[in-house]
């Protein structure tokens, strides 16, 4: 449904979009994901028509952005970072002007109307002034711009942004559901939507594609390695969690151990490991020990794990991260 | 033609919608009112007079007082039509909303028209209100209606150029005072270009003159239908609205 090969953004100081190329087919939700500044605005913006890349090109429907950029308008439904929303306008009066300027006929026009109110449960709004909503509907509101034509490609730029975390669950429903009918790209800096919305992912930094994969796959391919995490206790008495902590790393597969918090009684580690019978031989040690066993369990890497690998930006430690915000 | 419309209609609404078209409208009618009534009261006292000193000599209301207000429409238009077209683009542009139009299937023409053209209705809507002082005289004498029609008609053409400037000088800033004051500005330029003939007559001289949207306005002023006027008229609102396509162009390779 979309074609990218080698497109470019060149402005007169840097190079905003870097040789990037992906395709994505029809039907798919891709989350395009990428730090702030990396480039994945104005990406959007040239497969929008908005901007003319600088080299390379881009398809969408089968139409060159460049060439064919009626056709491809007619067929993209776009959701800039900010909803473009005229705040003298009421709602349905919005939809209405946004519908025919996409080329709905009379006709059709308030049917449509109806139906992606409804769809986007703004009907409750339809008669409010644009000006005075509050950002969760504006965001919705621009969702349902975007689908009034019916098109093909939806393009949202940050659907969640600003929003709080209930409106968000309620938007990445509502885009899931709209899969299917529409070939969906999305842009965020937010690692679990990308992970709950998204069956593709394109990753960018600085302009340029770093990967580009179903997110299953990258989650796979992260580490030939599983993470656990372990806790152990103490029935009588104190426990000394270093000594815990070199017992477990004497376990064959075992590669790192990460004391995560400790008690009186009880500490809580992190393991990474070779994938296999690391956890057998883990409870068996620590039952052997005299300690107790309170949880084994293995933990997913996580998305960011993998994206912070692929960027090439250290992996901060939560502490670390914490002081760093502190010293903000 | 379709495209056109929808832009067209959607200015309009967001004229009369807020309070600006009806802030304009009051404003024009209440200073031209004043105006209106000093000069016509001027002239009903000169006549007077003339009466009294026995001097029967023919006055010409057409002459004496309908040219001296519609020159008053003039200038009260120049501060006004900054006010008219500085939102046209730059608020598009700083709310956003241009990504939209940009990503619509729709030419830039298409909007660039359909704005100017709301522009144009909401001063032609100013104009009929200055008219309706005019229809008093018509019930209380009898001036000759083809001047007052003409000079209206030079004032439309004079300004849908202004306009014309004042659109595409808001696609070149976020910023709707910027605009608005840059528009006054340039149509004040436009407007006195025309002194420098009263004491040079060297070719620059003839060519700023020339390009004075105040020496084309004094035929219409008088009565007259000047097709070179007319011509000026038009290919300066052409030019405008040209500029406005190119700079919305550069606008998308800059950005």
């Amino acid at each position: 449904m979309i074609t990218v090969t080698d497109l470019t953004k060149r402005y007169a100081r840097h190079t905003a979009v870097d040789h990037i190329s992906f395709e994505v087919h029809k039907g798919q939700i891709v989350g395009f994901l990428g730090p702030n500044g990396a480039g994945k605005t104005t990406t959007m913006r040239m497969l929008t028509c908005f901007l003319p890349p600088t080299s390379g090109n881009a398809t969408v429907a089968g139409f060159d952005v460049l060439e064919q950029s009626f056709e491809v308008k007619k067929r993209i439904g776009y959701l800039p970072e900010t909803p473009p929303l005229y705040p003298e306008m009421r709602t349905a009066e919005y939809l209405q002007f946004v519908g025919s300027l996409k080329g709905l006929a009379k006709a059709e026009l308030a049917k449509r109307v109806d139906y992606v109110c409804e769809r986007c449960a703004i009907l409750d709004v339809k008669d409010k002034l644009l000006g005075k909503l509050s950002k969760g509907y504006r965001q919705r509101v621009g969702l349902a711009q975007a689908i009034i034509h019916n098109p093909d490609v939806l393009i949202l730029d940050e659907p969640t942004s600003g929003l709080d975390p209930k409106q968000i669950n309620e938007t990445r429903e509502l885009i899931k559901s709209l899969a299917g009918d529409h070939t969906i790209i999305l842009s965020t800096h937010i690692l679990p939507e990308v992970e709950q919305t998204c069956e593709q992912v394109i990753i960018i930094n600085k302009g340029k594609l770093v990967a580009t994969d179903s997110v299953s796959n990258l989650q796979n391919r992260a580490r030939g390695a599983e993470s656990l995490l372990i806790e152990v206790g103490a029935r009588n008495g104190l426990m000394d969690p270093l000594k815990v902590q070199s017992r477990l790393e004497l376990v064959s597969g075992v590669s790192r151990v990460n004391l995560k918090s400790k008690y009186d009684n009880r500490s809580t580690f992190e393991i990474e490991s070779r994938k296999g019978l690391v956890r057998g031989d883990l409870a068996r040690a620590v039952v052997e020990a005299g300690w107790d066993l309170n949880e084994l369990r293995p933990t997913a890497v996580s998305l960011e794990e993998i994206f912070l690998q692929l960027t090439g930006e250290p992996a901060a430690a939560p502490a670390e991260e914490a002081v760093a915000a502190g010293a903000k | 033609m379709r495209n056109v419309w929808i832009i067209l209609r959607k200015e309009l609404r967001s004229y009369f919608v807020s309070p600006v078209a009806y802030l304009l409208l009051a404003m024009f009618g209440l200073i031209f009112g004043f105006f209106f009534w000093v000069q016509l009261s001027g002239f009903v006292n000169y006549a007077m007079e003339m009466q009294m000193r026995g001097q029967m000599s023919p006055m010409n209301i057409n002459e004496s007082l309908i040219r001296p207000l519609l020159a008053n429409v003039r200038v009260i238009g120049l501060f006004f039509i900054p006010l008219i077209t500085m939102r046209l683009f730059a608020e598009e542009k700083r709310t956003g909303t241009i990504e939209l139009l940009a990503t619509s299937p729709i030419r830039d023409s298409e909007v660039i028209v359909g704005k100017w053209l709301a522009a144009m209705m909401l001063y032609g809507c100013i104009l009929l209100l200055t008219a309706l002082n005019f229809v008093f005289l018509f019930k209380y004498g009898r001036p000759d209606w083809k001047p007052l029609a003409i000079g209206y008609l030079g004032l439309l053409l004079e300004a849908g150029a202004m306009l014309a400037i004042g659109t595409f000088i808001s696609t070149l800033t976020k910023n709707q005072i910027i605009a608005g004051a840059v528009t006054f500005a340039a149509c004040l330029i436009l407007w006195v270009f025309e002194w420098v003939s009263e004491f040079e007559t060297a070719t620059w001289a003839q060519v700023l003159s020339y390009m004075s949207i105040t020496t084309h306005a004094q035929s219409f002023a008088k009565g007259l239908l000047s097709l070179k006027d007319a011509i000026y008229y038009v290919s300066a609102i052409f030019l405008g609205l040209f500029l406005t396509a190119r700079s919305m162009e550069s606008l998308r390779w800059r950005s």
